[in-house]
């Protein structure tokens, strides 16, 4: 039986949200804020979760070892606004049952 | 002033998929955007990508669903005002819309449908102090006249196709061109890429990576740059010209302004009958619109475009009947003169 893991968003406004992100159901981050409403739509991955925009980045606040970084993610943060060394693109993290306990920050909108 | 049937602001796949569905019931179509080519999303961020869920297409690259749809839609001779984004409109007395393009376009026409996507694209704009201050006075984020840079010192920011595209034809133009980047690495075409290493080497091109611009310095206008290589002082180079290159974002931007009811950053339409906004005569369809169960998909921007032609006709044919007609018994009338029929059946006897 596949279980949601929990995970804490700050949005944009700071305002904290301990959510359920099920891991069966192939979703990223970034589908996870919107299945929230944790930003509005349409400033929330504007390109579909490609890496061709930088929408869904946001600061990965705790120690979890995430999916590495791929080439298309990286040249998209060197052109994005506001990264920070924890900077990540929502989209191209998928959930899975070792997320349990992260936390992240919406950076803010471009 | 261009007069039409139905004025089509954004020429991405709902609003091409319009002109073709318009045509059928001998509506004209002009469509405006603020992108320089026709295709909106599918063209100007991923051309190159692959879309699965189009009917009859197993696969098919958004660039190339873009060349069909304009190939589908070609003998309705739409007229087309790109590079220009809609800014005001204005109810007339008789019914109809004018809408004024940021550049002072106008359009006349009885429908307008507001085939959006998420908006228009704007550059990205990176976030310096005083940039506001210098734009069009030694700051631009689109090289619409490369003239305008000879012999003069240029900056570009950014990582890039265009970056790297405009670096390599400005090398030829401006005076000086340098180019910043946050990484050492460009994410381009190949040969795009080799060529400023070689420009680079022949020192037509002043590369400094990885690094930021980190300010705007000049009095009345831009006289000079500070860029910040990291753990190093900020150092100012002196430029006439600053052109960060950080690709576009779609805004809403000025249809919010119309008077059409938003949620959710999208326009509130009907969708029991046919996608009309708040304000009779305007439609909104893709993925622009919203309603109960709102799916962002190009399939559903071309099922929208069909209902909402059939509302169109009947504002423009007020009380002419209307029964529907299969393309296969009835074939297509171009405006351009042109006909596309089935073959006819051949009836002859076999002895």
């Amino acid at each position: 039986m596949d279980q949601d893991v929990q995970i804490k968003i700050t949005d944009r406004d700071g305002n904290l949200h301990e959510i359920a992100a099920p891991v069966d159901m192939a979703l990223n981050l970034m589908e996870v804020v919107r299945l929230y409403e944790l930003a509005p739509e349409g400033t929330i991955g504007i390109c579909g979760g490609m890496a061709m925009c930088a929408s869904c980045q946001c600061y990965v606040l705790t120690e979890h070892s995430l999916r590495e970084m791929q080439d298309d993610e990286e040249a998209m943060l060197s052109e994005a606004f506001n990264v920070k060394p924890n900077s990540r693109l929502g989209c191209q993290i998928q959930i899975t049952p070792e997320m349990e306990g992260l936390e992240i920050e919406l950076a803010p909108e471009d | 002033m261009i007069q039409t049937d139905i004025l089509i602001i954004g020429a991405g796949p709902t609003g091409l998929f319009t002109v073709f569905e318009a045509g059928l019931l001998k509506m004209k179509c002009h469509l405006i955007d603020a992108l320089p080519q026709a295709g909106g999303q599918c063209s100007e961020i991923y051309p190159k990508k692959p879309i699965y869920d189009i009917p009859a297409y197993p696969e098919i690259l958004a660039g190339d669903l873009t060349e069909k749809l304009l190939e589908q839609c070609k003998q309705f001779e739409p007229g087309f005002t790109l590079g220009e984004r809609a800014e005001t409109i204005e109810k007339q007395a008789d019914g109809s819309f004018v809408v004024t393009t940021n550049k002072g376009t106008q359009h006349q026409a009885p429908v307008v449908a507001i085939a959006g996507g998420l908006g228009s694209f704007e550059p990205r704009k990176p976030q310096l102090d005083n940039l506001a201050l210098y734009e069009d006075n030694g700051i631009a984020y689109m090289i619409k006249d490369p003239e305008v840079y000879r012999n003069k010192k240029v900056v570009i920011s950014g990582g890039g196709d265009s970056a790297l595209d405009w670096s390599i034809f400005l090398s030829e133009v401006a005076s000086e061109v340098t180019l910043i980047h946050r990484r050492n690495e460009f994410r381009g075409a190949l040969d795009s890429v080799d060529k400023v290493q070689e420009l680079k080497n022949a020192g037509k091109i002043n590369l400094i990576t990885p690094a930021e611009v980190t300010a705007v310095l000049g009095k009345n206008k831009l006289e000079a740059i500070e860029v910040t290589k990291s753990g190093a002082p900020p150092v100012r180079i002196e430029t006439d010209s600053f052109i960060p290159l950080f690709g576009l974002s779609p805004k809403l931007g000025p249809i919010s302004e119309w008077g059409l009811e938003i949620e959710k950053n999208a326009i509130k339409v009907n969708n029991a009958l046919d996608y009309q906004t708040n304000i009779p005569g305007i439609f909104a369809i893709g993925d622009v619109n919203t309603y109960p169960g709102k799916l962002k998909l190009i399939l559903c921007g071309f099922h929208e475009a069909t209902l909402m032609c059939q509302a169109a006709y009947k504002i423009i044919n007020p009380g002419k009947r209307y029964v529907l007609k299969y393309t296969t018994v009835s074939g297509i009338d171009g405006f351009d003169g042109s006909r596309k029929e089935a073959p006819k059946a051949v009836v002859k006897s076999i002895n």
